[in-house]
């Protein structure tokens, strides 16, 4: 658990990078720090392991003030993920990774124990890449190994600093889809910088919207979507927020409010698509696609219905009436 | 202080003489090292196994001690009767320019972005409109740069030079050396470094001057 | 093979003919003669000549280094620019002058040409130091830091060695420039074997100047090449610059 109370940060000079923020990080949560560049979301990140100093107010991790502990104790229990992976070229895969447990003092064998299984949450061979360099891999590949790397010595509380912002989009999705994977299994407390709003809404179990410092909603990201707090809320998600809202809910979710279509049988070459899915992948799908109608399956592969773009615009629709904040603004 | 006016007044002149000569020595070296250099760099750019060659021999010839060179080029050319004096250090001159010249050529025009030698072609520009209008000026500010690192080298081993006979302002170091004169050690020095810096200056400034903005930096 | 290919084997043949000609001219007049003939006095002048080299550089490497690290810590970042104008401004005053102005202070002898040798070779490894220092990602740093490495534990596991390479180039740089500048070293009395070359030169004894300048010549190549070598062993493999394999 992290917890800011009226933390604030005031360079050398009088700017105000970080005005009196409050908010609470809780345990095994993921939540974001979403906000225009400037708005001082990174500095904030960087408070939290003291790479910044606190200009006034506190932050606490799991209830011990930040300032109380020493400095390079604190680091070695926070995971730090940048967006520049922050690989050392100079070290093996396997050295990268296993940094901060030799830091502490681990055994050879416990760290390649660690190493390995490491390796395997992120479907890479051990065997194969610890010993390989850090140019030798794919930018996603490295990424990735950024990842573990923060995950190594198992830190409660990891930070992440824009981690997928230079990967290109294909990947980005699978790699976000992957690290969702990991933390429902490992359930860290994560602090997670972004600049993308579709990735912080696929993220985060919370939203912190910064502006100038200050906080301007703290909100899941479907009430955030659905009932912004103010106008600089309601513009920075757009007026397609009401589609963003989309990426929230699964077939699932629909199918269980008002139900699939029947399938067309007579169309005999139409695209499957698995229930799981989230609705604004499926309606680009539906938009991107001839047919009227894609066939949703389960994960044995059963055939459930079909869904088309009348359905998910009736989902939609539903939503918005049971949301009056969004009629307001059409 | 007086004892260095006093010195001045008296040495200025020969000082200058000295400058001239270090200056005709180094200017006229580079000058043939260029127009070896330059183009050799240009060609080896479309023949990489010279290149390798070619850059390995340069590199190999900068690790040679410049008193050891003229040591060795004296009875080399004592066969010509020129064993002393402007031709073996105008010769050892030339031979240390070729890295820094050739490399950065080399380098400097191999460097440049294949799409815009890709856009050239497809312009329909002919292999030699391609190298002056496109290659060279996006290449100059590196050629530029191993043009004056060969010049700065070229002044300092000129020092050397007096050794063998060929004048110039290492005449003063050495003079001073043998006669145990400071001034003499000391304004020779200066003049040389004052020589160098005014050298680099005027390279830098053409450099920047005749480097299109758009990739300056 | 091809034509390209066959270009660059002349070219390299007719250097190593040059050579070979020259060396074939050399021995038949006898001019390495003094190397047999004195061998004792040249392996006294050798022996002098690297002790110079040696002694001047690693003095060299031991400030060089330090100050170059030094200069590249946060709270030091202003004194940078001073040391570094200091140290750029030495380097063009010649190796010659710097040699003749050591005797008015030091006199003449192996002292003088050893604390010459070691000015001149600060700068290169300085230089090439704080370059490469200068050139690691700063996001590699904020990564180390972030993770909770102490200062001492990032200059040493991740500072240093990827600016290895740059910093053993700069004191390749430097040594083979030394072994060039000691033989220069007989103008401060300082021996080694720019004594025969001078002498040579004074002479007109193409014996000396041969037997002085091959020997030299052949050091500083093979010094070269030898800590060519050593880089390519202690450089990491990770960082390495992309050109070189």
């Amino acid at each position: 658990m992290i917890t800011f109370d009226k933390t604030t940060k005031t360079y050398e000079g009088g700017v105000t990078a970080v005005d009196g923020v409050d908010f609470t990080v809780e345990k095994g949560n993921i939540v974001v720090l979403l906000g225009p560049s400037g708005c001082g979301k990174t500095t904030l990140l960087r408070m939290v392991n003291r790479l910044e100093t606190i200009s006034d107010g506190k932050i606490t991790i799991d209830g011990e003030d930040s300032m109380s502990l020493d400095q390079i104790a604190l680091r070695r229990k926070i995971g730090y993920v940048i967006q520049s992976n922050g690989l050392f070229p100079n070290m093996t895969i396997e050295e990268n990774v296993m940094i901060v447990p030799d830091l502490l003092g681990w055994k050879k064998k416990e760290k390649r124990e660690r190493f390995n299984k490491l390796m395997e949450m992120i479907g890479l061979s051990g065997e194969k890449f610890g010993k390989r360099y850090p140019h030798e891999l794919s930018g996603g590949q490295q990424q990735r190994i950024g990842v573990i790397r923060a995950l190594a010595a198992d830190p409660p509380v990891m930070l992440m600093d824009e981690p997928f912002g230079a990967l290109d989009p294909i990947i980005r999705e699978k790699i976000q889809d992957e690290f969702l994977q990991i933390q429902r299994e490992v359930k860290k407390t994560i602090l997670f910088v972004s600049h993308d709003i579709d990735e912080a809404i696929k993220m985060a179990d919370k939203i912190v919207l910064l502006r100038g410092g200050e906080v301007m909603q703290y909100d899941t990201p479907s009430e955030m979507l659905v009932r912004p707090k103010n106008e600089f809320v309601r513009e920075f998600f757009g007026k397609d927020r009401a589609i963003k809202s989309l990426s929230l809910h699964t077939i699932n979710d629909l199918q269980e409010v008002i139900g699939l279509a029947n399938m067309d049988e007579t169309i005999s070459d139409t695209i499957t698509i698995n229930v799981n899915h989230d609705l604004r992948n499926t309606l680009s799908m539906l938009l991107n696609q001839e047919a009227d109608q894609v066939i949703v399956i389960d994960d044995e592969g059963n055939k459930l219905g079909a869904i088309t773009i009348d359905i998910v615009q009736k989902y939609l629709h539903f939503e918005i009436k049971a949301k009056p904040t969004l009629v307001q603004k059409g | 202080m007086d004892k260095w006016m006093k010195f001045l007044e008296v040495n200025a002149p020969r000082i200058l003489d000295l400058a001239i000569e270090h200056t005709i020595l180094v200017g006229l070296a580079i000058l043939v090292a260029l127009i070896i250099g330059v183009p050799l760099g240009i060609y080896l750019t479309t023949n990489d196994y010279l290149a390798e060659t070619v850059l390995q021999i340069a590199s190999v010839m900068l690790t040679i001690p410049s008193i050891a060179l003229f040591g060795v080029m004296i009875p080399v050319f004592s066969i010509v009767n020129q064993g002393i004096g402007f031709v073996p250090a105008f010769v050892a001159l030339v031979l240390y320019s070729q890295l820094p010249i050739i490399r950065n050529t080399y380098t400097a025009i191999r460097n440049v972005n294949p799409e815009m030698r890709d856009a050239a072609k497809g312009l329909g520009m002919k292999t030699s409109q391609r190298l002056l209008r496109v290659e060279i000026p996006n290449a100059f500010p590196i050629i530029m740069a191993g043009i004056r690192t060969a010049v700065v080298l070229n002044i300092g081993i000129g020092v050397i030079a007096a050794y063998i006979g060929a004048g110039g302002l290492g005449v003063l170091i050495t003079q001073g050396i043998s006669r145990g004169d400071n001034y003499l050690i000391i304004s020779g020095s200066i003049a040389v470094a004052i020589l160098a810096m005014i050298a680099d200056g005027i390279l830098l400034f053409i450099q920047k001057r005749y480097t299109p903005k758009s990739i300056a930096n | 093979m091809n034509k390209k290919k066959v270009m660059s084997r002349v070219v390299s043949f007719l250097v190593y003919g040059i050579v070979a000609v020259f060396f074939i001219w050399a021995i038949s007049n006898s001019y390495f003669n003094y190397i047999f003939s004195q061998s004792s006095t040249f392996l006294y002048l050798l022996k002098q000549h690297m002790q110079l080299v040696l002694v001047s550089s690693l003095l060299a490497v031991g400030v060089a280094l330090p100050v170059g690290i030094l200069v590249t810590r946060r709270s030091f970042r202003r004194a940078e620019w001073i040391v570094s104008n200091t140290v750029n401004l030495g380097q063009t005053i010649p190796s010659l002058a710097v040699l003749a102005l050591m005797i008015s202070i030091l006199g003449i002898g192996f002292k003088t040409a050893v604390f010459a040798l070691f000015i001149y070779s600060l700068l290169p490894m300085y230089r090439n130091t704080v370059a490469g220092i200068d050139s690691i990602d700063e996001n590699l740093i904020d990564a180390a830091r972030g993770m909770g490495m102490k200062p001492i534990q990032i200059l040493f596991r991740i500072e240093l060695p990827n600016a290895s390479y740059s910093i053993l180039a700069g004191i390749r740089t430097a040594v083979v420039l030394n072994i060039g500048t000691a033989a220069l070293a007989y103008v401060v009395g300082g021996g080694g074997l720019g004594v025969w070359i001078f002498t040579g030169i004074q002479l007109f004894d193409n014996g000396y100047l041969i037997s002085g300048a091959i020997p030299v010549t052949l050091l500083a190549i093979f010094v070269d090449y030898l800590l060519r070598l050593l880089e390519r062993k202690i450089v990491p493999k990770g960082s390495k610059p992309p050109q070189e394999t």
